[in-house]
């Protein structure tokens, strides 16, 4: 696992989220109301909808394209809907928030 | 050889059938019948006298031991077919005992429908539905304590009466708002009310069960709202489903009940079908009228008498509860094309009500004074024009009839693979078995399973009355709805309680309000945003992260992921200097798709979101703002070129739409805002289906509203005629405002304003003048927070974590 720090807390507002390019496809990450940071695969398993784009609510966002909802712990599409995208090991260290990413990457300038 | 016919079932439907055939064709047929119920033919219709004690079981016994004798019948008491053979035409029960057939009647009647709860299998929860259930209730009722019946229907209240004449006491459970909807129109459904709560029977309608509760037997009810109603008793009497288990397993056709033609055949021609398990003309049938008809029909058939055919024909319904008269027939659903005439004695509790349709009656309900209920049953059904009547006809004797269509049965009689919902492409059968098998209740649920009407939701009549057909009576469609799962209020509900008790925020609305979740969900957060930017335009800061994305980055997200873009042109005005400035910015940016839309402005599509601030800075150096294509707010105002140009022009309709734009850009609505100008009444600009429109005539303005062309295509409601431009704006700015503080978030002018009364809208911003300058007042004040171009605060700077990823993360290029 090869950690990569992608900015702070701040960088996203709360109850909100920021995607990361990766040229594995992009990352959403997501603050919720009480500062849980977490991150999912930017892709809507349904019609690819970008998820960092939707509805942050609780620790659960609402994809703006098809309204599908997905847990930001687990992946799992929420509801009646099946379906769930790939979860991406965080950690916030001082305010300070890390992806675990299988390959090594780096921030490109 | 004689002939073998073997029957399934013993109920009143094959009884009668017999009947007809032992007289028809004596010593035809070696007869032997199968019946799970340990006992002989009974009139079941006799049950609830049984309850009550008016009668005792050998009263209603149709055919005693002794009949099956003298006609040689072998009768199998207690005998379930568990399988048939069709190859070689045999059955076997479940003791073991196979038969050979040439004919095979299936008469297995219905089973109750459970409602899907926790606890519906405790003892104690009964149905009712044959002798069984009414000696486990009779049983019951020796204790003298208390029952609940869930269900509001014929069988609920009839069961509820017998339990009362038993000496229990009696709370009857209905999701619906008055009692037996299906029959009744809502004034009679109260007066059946009254009359039961008169005989000491609790009523509780719009009672959702949510449960059953006790320890290893039943102990109470528990509604949704967290009520729990005490019972030892529970009974459920919530409507029926056919029984076609058996049918199905053997491949039978089987649609709701087993498809027969009009001659009781089923697609095996060896094998018939009656009673209430049968499914002829699209219709199954639970009351013993039409019952009775097939009987004649199959015993026709199986002695080869004559060319009888099954009729559909409206039954009516008789409620069996001495001291309670009621008659019900026919459709009485209120509808444009219906009139109706209603006779009502307050004082002596009679209700009388006669629905016409083209001169013709379609339906009937009678409470208090049934005599007339045959005579204006056979008008319906002989169709007979009643115009000449028509004064007198409420008062007996004098009517008419007409074919009532049932549209349920209409829904039934689609095929499985018919598509119900166009949007998602679902067909009734994967709506059905979805409902069935995952147990499904609510309008919510179905959508949320399927996705079935959880479009454009046209079809959601139809998604209705597919959960009517397999959920029977428990089924409620007009409860009111919540704003989404977070909260059991509904939308005015919570606009009303945010006004009067000052909610400014959304955390003080959800805490205030009691909301279900931390922080609300996607449905309910845009709406409480807009209520508050409603009501507190001065003190609520508008929080974006419960906005649409949308709304959020002031563009429309399109289905890749990128943006397309509406830049305001006044009244759909532009100039080659605009143009100029458009071309270029398409140039620059390599903008894919450039198109006119029918607001007649320019939409720019397939811009990625990283470029829309260089655009917006591109095009604000031109003079552009943001069109709000992307809002529930005012979106555009067409004009027409109106008297500057065209010849029959009567006012400056183009001076007007700009005024108009001008004057109400940057509003929020609760959705979106589509005007229009006409110059003339020839109406150029389409004003007369949008939400507000104009038309300019020689005396003034005249305005128009509640139009749409969009899901639902409808002309306006004139508001009013009005003599000045300063007038109209004024109008129209205060039918704006009231709009604004009134409606429900996502609801058009068109379904607001049907839902208030058109007329209260013209009393308040045209006949009230008062009213009408407090409404505009309110809507001045609060532009001055809201007429701000958002695109260009993004230009400055405003909001640019939307518009760059947090950060970029690229192959590394050497070892460490």
């Amino acid at each position: 696992m090869n950690w990569h720090e992608i900015g702070t807390i701040e960088d996203i507002p709360a109850r909100g989220a920021r995607c990361v390019t990766t040229p594995q496809g992009r990352i959403g990450v997501f603050r919720t109301a009480d500062d849980e940071i977490y991150a999912i695969e930017d892709h809507c398993p349904h019609r690819g909808g970008p998820l960092s784009q939707g509805i942050v609510h609780g620790n659960a966002v609402t994809c703006p394209l098809h309204n599908w909802v997905f847990s930001l712990e687990t992946g799992k599409a929420l509801g009646a809907d099946e379906g769930s995208v790939k979860t991406i090991p965080v950690r916030v260290i001082d305010g300070r928030i890390l992806l675990g990413l299988e390959r090594a990457l780096m921030a490109a300038e | 050889m004689t002939e073998k016919l073997v029957i399934i079932g013993n109920g009143m439907a094959p009884g009668r059938m017999l009947e007809h055939l032992l007289e028809a064709a004596p010593g035809r047929y070696d007869i032997t019948i199968f019946n799970a119920e340990p006992r002989v033919n009974y009139d079941r219709i006799m049950l609830s006298p049984v309850l009550s004690g008016e009668k005792s079981f050998e009263e209603i016994v149709i055919h005693g031991d002794g009949w099956y004798v003298a006609n040689g019948i072998v009768l199998y008491k207690g005998h379930k077919i568990v399988a048939i053979d069709r190859e070689a035409k045999t059955v076997t029960s479940n003791h073991g005992v196979t038969e050979s057939y040439d004919k095979l009647v299936i008469a297995t009647g219905s089973v109750p429908f459970i409602i899907p709860v926790p606890g519906n299998d405790l003892p104690g929860v009964l149905t009712y539905r044959d002798l069984d259930d009414v000696d486990a209730m009779l049983l019951a009722a020796q204790s003298r304590q208390k029952a609940v019946v869930i269900g509001g229907g014929l069988l609920g209240l009839e069961a509820a009466a017998g339990l009362k004449e038993r000496g229990m006491e009696v709370t009857v459970l209905h999701v619906m708002p008055t009692l037996m909807e299906r029959q009744l129109d809502p004034a009679a459904g109260y007066l059946l009310q009254r009359a039961v709560e008169a005989r000491g029977i609790k009523v509780v309608t719009r009672a959702n069960t949510k449960q059953i509760v006790g320890d290893g037997k039943v102990e109470g009810v528990e509604l949704d709202d967290g009520t729990i109603i005490p019972a030892a008793l529970v009974v459920m009497a919530v409507g029926i489903r056919p029984n076609v288990t058996l049918a199905k397993d053997v491949g039978l056709t089987v649609n709701r009940g087993i498809v027969t033609d009009d001659r009781m055949r089923t697609s095996d021609p060896d094998i018939l079908a009656l009673g209430e398990c049968a499914e002829v003309g699209g219709h199954v049938y639970g009351l013993v009228a039409p019952l009775y008809q097939m009987a004649r029909v199959a015993a026709a058939v199986l002695a080869e008498t004559g060319e009888d055919h099954f009729a559909h024909a409206d039954t009516p319904t008789k409620l069996k509860v001495t001291g309670i008269d009621l008659y019900s027939v026919g459709d009485f659903a209120d509808g444009d094309d219906r009139e109706e005439i209603v006779l009502r004695d307050a004082s002596a509790g009679i209700y009388k009500r006669v629905v016409l349709k083209d001169d013709r009656i379609i339906g009937t309900v009678l409470f208090g004074e049934t005599a007339d209920g045959a005579w204006f049953a056979d008008l319906q059904k002989k169709q007979t024009d009643v115009s000449a009547m028509r004064d007198t006809l409420i008062f007996g004797q004098a009517f008419q009839g007409g074919a009532s269509a049932d549209p349920l049965a209409a829904v039934a009689a689609l095929a499985d693979d018919a598509e119900i919902c166009g949007c998602n492409g679902v067909c009734k059968g994967k709506i059905v078995s979805t409902i069935t098998s995952k147990g499904l209740t609510t309008l919510d649920d179905v959508r949320a399973h399927t996705k079935a009407s959880a479009s454009c939701g046209t079809c959601t009549g139809l998604v209705e009355k597919l959960m009517q057909l397999s959920l029977g009576d428990s089924y409620n469609p007009t409860a009111v709805q919540p704003m989404c799962s977070c909260t059991e209020l509904g939308h005015d509900e919570v606009r009303r309680l945010i006004k009067a008790k000052g909610l400014k925020t959304i955390p003080a609305v959800m805490q205030e309000l009691e909301w279900k979740t931390s922080c609300g969900c996607a449905k309910c957060r845009p709406a409480l945003n807009y209520y508050l930017v409603a009501d507190w335009p001065d003190e609520y800061a508008d929080d974006y992260q419960s906005r649409f994305i949308n709304e959020r980055v002031h563009a429309n997200i399109q289905k890749d992921g990128t943006y397309s873009i509406v830049p305001r042109m006044w009244g759909g005005v532009t100039s080659s200097k605009e143009l100029r400035a458009i071309a270029d910015v398409v140039d620059k940016f390599a903008i894919p798709t450039v198109k006119v839309t029918g607001g007649q402005r320019i939409d720019m599509l397939g811009i990625r979101k990283e470029d829309l601030p260089a655009v917006w800075a591109d095009l604000g150096q031109a003079g552009f703002v943001s069109g709000h294509a992307y809002a529930k707010g005012l979106r555009t105002v067409k004009t027409c070129v109106g008297s500057d140009w065209c010849r029959f022009g009567t006012q400056d309709s183009t001076g007007l739409g700009v005024r108009i734009e001008k004057f109400m850009w940057g509003s929020w609505t609760p959705a979106k805002v589509k005007m229009a100008v006409s110059g003339c009444p020839r109406n150029c600009a389409e004003a007369t289906c949008k939400d507000v429109g104009v038309i300019c005539v020689d005396s003034g303005f005249e305005i128009h509203f509640a139009g749409a062309a969009g899901l639902d295509i409808k002309g306006t409601e004139v508001l009013g005629l009005v003599k000045t431009e300063d007038e109209a704006l004024e109008v129209i700015v205060a039918l704006t405002q009231m709009y604004r503080e009134q409606a429900r978030y996502l609801e058009r002018i068109y379904k607001w304003a049907k839902r208030i009364g058109y007329d209260e809208v013209r009393r308040q911003v045209l006949d009230d003048v008062e009213r009408r300058k407090a409404y505009y007042d309110r809507f001045v004040y609060s532009q001055q927070f809201a007429q701000v171009d958002p695109w260009s605060e993004r230009v400055s700077g405003k909001d640019k974590h939307e518009f760059q990823p947090m950060a970029a993360l690229s192959f590394q290029q050497a070892a460490e």
